[in-house]
């Protein structure tokens, strides 16, 4: 067998096995997703698939499976079946250049975080098709929120692990985990995690970011007409995207499989990586139990004016401390003097007695609303007499 | 946004919103016209779960009406019972036991924190947080196992009668409510902690669906949603019935009549109607819960129309006696249908997203906007 025969069947063969232990992976995310919010919503979860529910999961994806797959009359068809083949492709695609651990990865790219980038941007499209091609009102609606949301969050995204690159000198994932050393990133940039965090659930559409396919609004959004094994891959996709992108955050801030007491065994390794992207996870599900949904003007403010100012902030702040050479602790007096300000902003706004802070909601609120009314040529409500 | 060149035509987007959208609570329908996301128009259209009750009640003897009230809005179904027996008892002069009336006052008002618990879960569900729900679920629960003890049902009482109760409470009520109220509180602080201030609910709710107070009058809001506007204005206090002039609670007002001032209203309402319940508990008398007199109430001929605050605002029943033992004529003035109307006012310019926040502060229940 040719060299490059043996590259296709080794990349097939880990494509397999990354193909299985996400299918894992996610089965796990949803059994811990249920059980976590059942604690925190006082009450059980699934109990009655398998030991503790854990094949309730399994029961879930089996019945997906059987469904019949309808597709609405007019919708146009063929694109209505491509459309989660092209959300679903670019988020597991992106995981041929992830590594486990230092050896453990099925291409070691070296530009990985570049790789990663242009996949996961791609997943927008399928979304937007899918709410076009379903020929529902409501997922032509999800499918341009989802595009407005996506496309604004890809910004602060990029910018964050802009700013990381710039401080490993590299865009190769393994040479990333390894410059940390024993400081990890999230201590020397913290500013770059929060916005990286933050922009993240919103790239995955995770409460309080998920606008686009808010089921008190849009009732699903672009996923409102598929059914059965077409609606699990969104489902797929949904879980895995929510998987890298905590997976990311343990592997360019956490320290990925390194820990500051010297080099682990590679079993020990793996573990201490998933352990953290769990973690991560579990915050993220924390935040979905806890927090309302934006409105998506807010979800566009919050993204541009806040997100977008301090993730250049973390660019030039690694580019300055890199250019010139000062000691790594700079960096992370900049970064979270950056960090600092809208902190105390919120911590102040949060000092002011609650009822205060709440009417001044309501003024600006009214205020705004005033500002933004539209003029005498737009048609006023309709009345209903007659 | 729409546009002012003349050459560049743009259209309307019509999205119909119901009757079988998750977040119109019920089978409400609204046609709306959206620029963008922005709702420029809306029409609205009920009646999908029109059952005639009113029409029907012509035909069932005063007794058996009371069952047709349980399934007006059939969250607040004591609330209901109590106007139409209080309807009937005045057209009659029956006097009812005091022991009675307490025990009236105390089911309502633990009917009135259900309904009021049930609206601040479903409506956090609406702009998007899925925990209260589940905490408010769980304290609806225990309100409704003490309905079961003691009506023997959970949802459809029959358990207020023309002139008292169908019978005395179980030994143990009192115990049992004192648990339920001291749970209650804790329960509502907890769902109030979690949500009344949160950053995200208040950018969600403040100075959305704002209704001044003239025209929250003018366009008939009672309840929550009038009060919520700022104007103190509840049954209970303003034309007193019953033994609700013995004790002792606030009403509570909002400040802008946006949605969180309606929500606001409602939570605060829960902890004074547990004030009410537990004024009531420690007064109740012992006795009868049932007048003496014929068992089939036969009122003398003459009409009556009697109002009360149900916990979507002022319930009115209007009713016409021939002299038989069925009413001649029966009309509700329910609360929904009447706050329904303030509805186009306040989707005036507002998001889509808000459309369902504004729907769901109004808390319509379509069993009583159809009837």
């Amino acid at each position: 067998m040719s060299v490059e025969g043996r590259d296709i069947l080794f990349v097939s063969i880990g494509l397999l096995a990354l193909f299985n232990g996400l299918m894992v992976v996610t089965l796990s995310l949803v059994w811990l997703e249920r059980k976590f919010l059942g604690r925190l919503q006082g009450r059980v979860g699934p109990t009655r698939v398998g030991p503790f529910g854990l094949l309730q999961a399994v029961a879930d994806a089996l019945k997906l499976l059987l469904k019949e797959d309808v597709s609405p009359g007019p919708s146009a068809r063929a694109i209505f079946y491509v459309a989660p083949l092209l959300v679903f492709v670019p988020g597991f695609v992106v995981w041929l250049t992830i590594p486990f651990a230092r050896e453990l990865v099925v291409r070691d790219l070296e530009l990985g975080l570049f790789f990663f980038i242009a996949f996961s941007v791609l997943s927008i499209v399928g979304m937007v098709l899918a709410g076009w091609s379903s020929a529902s009102k409501y997922a032509v609606l999800g499918g341009f929120r989802s595009a407005a949301q996506l496309v604004s969050y890809e910004i602060p995204i990029i910018m964050a692990l802009l700013s990381v690159a710039i401080l490993a000198r590299s865009l190769n994932f393994v040479e990333i985990v390894d410059a940390q050393g024993t400081v990890p990133y999230a201590a020397v940039l913290p500013l770059a995690l929060v916005v990286f965090l933050i922009a993240g659930i919103a790239e995955v559409g995770r409460t309080p970011f998920d606008i686009y396919f808010a089921e008190s609004e849009v009732v699903g959004g672009p996923f409102v007409e598929y059914s059965g094994a077409h609606w699990a891959v969104f489902f797929l996709a949904e879980y895995i995207n929510t998987f890298v992108i905590a997976l990311l955050t343990a592997l360019l801030f956490l320290g990925g499989w390194r820990w500051p007491f010297g080099e682990l065994p590679d079993v020990a390794a793996v573990a201490l990586l998933l352990g953290k992207t769990y973690a991560v996870v579990l915050i993220i599900f924390w935040i979905r139990a806890s927090y309302p949904r934006l409105r998506i003007d807010q979800l566009m403010g919050l993204g541009w004016k806040l997100l977008i100012p301090l993730s250049f902030t973390a660019v030039v702040a690694a580019a300055v401390q890199q250019f010139y050479g000062w000691p790594i602790w700079s960096l992370t007096l900049l970064s979270a003097a950056a960090l600092a300000v809208p902190c105390y902003l919120q911590v102040r706004r949060q000092r002011e007695p609650a009822m205060e802070r709440a009417r001044r909601y309501a003024r600006q609120a009214i205020a705004h609303r005033a500002r933004s009314a539209p003029t005498s040529d737009t048609p006023q409500v309709e009345s209903t007499a007659g | 946004m729409a546009t002012t060149d003349p050459q560049f035509d743009s259209v309307d987007m019509m999205l119909n919103m119901g009757p079988q959208h998750p977040a119109t609570h019920g089978v409400f329908r609204m046609v709306l016209s959206l620029d963008g996301e922005r709702i420029v128009g809306c029409r609205s259209h009920i009646g999908y779960l029109h059952r005639g009750s009113e029409k029907i009640s012509e035909n069932e003897t005063y007794g058996q009406v009371v069952t047709l009230f349980d399934r007006l809005d059939y969250v607040s179904n004591l609330n209901n019972e109590h106007v139409f027996v209080r309807a009937v008892e005045r057209l009659m002069g029956l006097e009812v036991p005091e022991r009675a009336q307490y025990l009236r006052v105390v089911l309502a008002e633990l009917n009135r924190v259900a309904s009021h618990l049930l609206f601040i879960g479903t409506y956090a569900l609406d702009v998007g947080a899925m925990t209260p729900v589940m905490y408010t679920f769980r304290d609806r629960e225990r309100i409704q196992n003490l309905f079961e003890h003691v009506t023997g049902a959970r949802m459809m009482h029959n358990y207020f009668r023309i002139g008292g109760l169908k019978e005395d409470v179980p030994s143990d009520f009192a115990s049992r409510v004192r648990a339920v109220v001291a749970d209650l509180r804790k329960g509502v602080d907890e769902v109030d902690r979690l949500l009344t201030f949160n950053e995200v609910y208040l950018a969600r709710t403040r100075g959305i669906g704002v209704i001044d107070a003239a025209t929250a009058i003018s366009t008939g809001l009672t309840g929550p949603c009038l009060r919520g506007s700022g104007v103190p204005y509840d049954v209970r206090k303003d034309d007193t019935y019953e033994v609700y002039d013995r004790f002792n609670f606030n009403v509570p007002i909002g400040e802008f009549g946006d949605c969180w001032d309606r929500y606001w209203v409602r939570l605060r309402e829960c902890y004074e109607s547990l004030d009410i319940i537990e004024q009531a508990m420690a007064q109740l008398p012992e006795g009868p819960v049932m007048a003496g007199g014929r068992r089939i109430a036969r009122p003398p001929k003459g009409e009556v129309y009697v109002h009360a605050e149900n916990p979507r605002g002022d319930i009115g029943v209007f009713l016409v006696s021939d002299g038989t033992d069925k009413p001649y004529r029966l009309k509700v003035r329910p609360p929904s249908f009447c706050n329904l109307v303030a509805l186009e006012p306040m989707l005036r310019d507002a998001y889509v997203a808000d459309a369902v926040a504004i729907l769901g502060s109004l808390d319509i229940v379509l069993g009583e906007v159809d009837r």
